[in-house]
């Protein structure tokens, strides 16, 4: 692998740009592998790219019905924050968050992060006790936050009305310094090429149309590219988790639905930090290309079709503007959406499943994006030992029938 | 943005008059006091999520306020069929065409005579 540097950079202006070399090979599918990734976003990449690294597994396949991160690793709304409320979901996205620290420089690839801090609006007195108890508890976890007053919102994000004219006044907000935004392409690109140059093959349009089981024991996959081996599989396949499920025989406790987000034209830089409001339900960042990054809910109904309805755009559009008057005549650019698979208590799944060798990392609903280097990291050290690491270990699928449910849902900042 | 019909005020109006309320056709278990963990938390959690046709229990909730089901494709995102509670759907994975009135009705006679006739006491 070619490493980047700015004396590289300065090497190839040289010749016009037109040696870089290829980000990450092509490979023919081999026939039998240690493990087997299905699924090439973040979180699958990531996967691939700790179990080389971190433990000498390089015989790995990524594999990938389309390319690599055009699922929500490419539709989210890049935001990177740890201020979860229960212990077990603290200790996932806060080792996370360790991660995207050093991410850049371990990667070798500009992922972007930008630590310029997450704020959770409150409107209501009862808001601002879910905030204060939840600020509490992330500072009994060692995670850094803070509540702070209308006054210090004011001083943070001047454009935003913190007025009592407001149909919902701010009240206060918890802040959290470390948070921030990271390049989600990037992110993907970099594990992709950091993980080729260990040696794990990435396989665009490679689709898995079935699993090989055999007592109870996975072996294989079909795909559109012939059968591939390996008893080790894991299943990072976000939205489609239920899908994929099915074919080896399973159900999983989630349910697919749309989450939309919308970016406006590019305007002069005005907000330099993430504002997040479960009350009005509305969130908003600015990239550095200069558009408005704004992330609505989920529809209510199950959806496979990447898109959503008017009605939620709407809504997140009026939460914005009632928080954000400066912002009523920004047009908007663009609208997509993505699948989100949403666990009953909004936490994920990394877990065995009945079939032994067969591994799933899915149900980040809503906010796996900031979750991708650790989910990664946890997960690719639970398919090498077999044992689930105990990071993951609490995010087991059993935990829906022992009832040890983490329920993150009024927790999580926003309330999808 | 979905046009619905309403089964029970027998007309089209926006989504937005209506919410959501999950997969269709869930019975609660007869005695959940015997239920095993794995049975309960079947009945609570664990969904069908098929990417295809999918019934949906859905509440007419700033209208009639009464629930009904849909079955739609969660692909294309097309409605197939709107029915009163306690209705069976002429549309479904298996049958992606549709069965005839016909063949529900008839379906329907002879899920009640199995009721009645599996009831103590009954002669066949």
């Amino acid at each position: 692998m070619q490493r980047y540097s700015g004396f590289g950079l300065a090497k190839h202006a040289l010749s016009h740009h037109e040696n870089w070399q290829r980000q990450w090979r092509n490979p023919t599918p081999k026939k039998k592998y240690d493990v087997i990734v299905v699924g090439g976003g973040g979180h699958g990449l990531a996967t691939a790219y700790y179990l080389a690294k971190n433990h000498g597994i390089t015989n790995v396949a990524v594999l990938e019905k389309g390319w690599l991160g055009g699922g929500n690793t490419a539709r989210n709304t890049t935001i990177v924050r740890s201020n979860y409320l229960w212990d077990e979901a603290a200790r996932l996205y806060d080792h996370s968050l360790d991660l995207w620290k050093g991410l850049s420089q371990d990667l070798n690839y500009n992922v972007m992060f930008s630590q310029r801090g997450v704020m959770n609006l409150g409107h209501t007195l009862q808001d601002m006790r879910d905030i204060q108890r939840r600020v509490h508890a992330n500072r009994l976890n060692g995670v850094d936050s803070e509540v702070i007053t209308p006054d210090q919102i004011k001083e943070i994000v001047p454009v935003i009305d913190t007025s009592k004219r407001a149909r919902y006044p701010i009240l206060g907000a918890s802040w959290q310094k470390s948070a921030g935004v990271a390049r989600h392409d990037a992110v993907a690109w970099g594990y992709a090429r950091a993980a080729d140059a260990l040696g794990v093959d990435i396989l665009q349009n490679t689709e898995v149309t079935g699993f090989k089981i055999r007592d109870g024991q996975v072996y294989g996959v079909h795909t559109n590219r012939g059968d591939i081996e390996s008893k080790t599989i894991g299943c990072v396949t976000a939205g489609n988790s239920g899908v994929v499920a099915k074919m080896a025989g399973l159900t999983l406790p989630l349910e697919s639905h749309p989450l939309q987000a919308l970016v406006s034209e590019p305007l002069k830089p005005v907000l330099d930090t993430v504002v997040m409001s479960n009350h009005v339900h509305g969130y908003i960042s600015q990239s550095d290309k200069g558009d408005l990054v704004i992330g609505a809910g989920i529809n209510g109904y199950l959806g496979y079709g990447q898109r959503g309805s008017y009605t939620t755009v709407e809504h997140t559009l009026q939460a914005i503007v009632e928080m954000f008057p400066i912002f009523s005549r920004v047009r908007m650019n663009r609208q997509w959406g993505g699948i989100v698979d949403t666990c009953a208590d909004a936490c994920p799944i990394l877990s065995k499943t009945k079939v032994k060798g067969l591994f799933f990392n899915c149900g980040w609903g809503t906010g796996g994006f900031k979750a991708t280097p650790g989910s990664g990291h946890v997960f690719a050290a639970s398919l090498a030992k077999g044992e689930m690491h105990p990071i993951a270990a609490p995010f087991s699928i059993d935990r829906f029938n022992t009832g040890a449910l983490i329920d993150e849902h009024g927790a999580a900042g926003v309330a999808h | 943005m979905f046009y619905i019909h309403c089964p029970y005020c027998d007309e089209y109006r926006d989504e937005e008059e209506f919410h959501p309320k999950g997969q269709a056709h869930i019975a609660r278990p007869e005695d959940p006091e015997s239920c095993t963990d794995d049975q309960w938390g079947a009945y609570l959690f664990f969904r069908d999520n098929p990417r295809g046709i999918h019934h949906e229990l859905w509440v007419h909730a700033i209208g009639c306020r009464k629930f009904f089901n849909i079955t739609r494709n969660s692909a294309s995102y097309e409605i197939l069929e709107t029915y009163r509670m306690g209705e069976q759907p002429r549309f479904s994975a298996e049958h992606p065409e549709g069965k005839s009135v016909e063949t529900v009705a008839a379906e329907k006679v002879a899920a009640e005579a199995g009721m009645v006739a599996g009831q103590e006491g009954v002669k066949a």
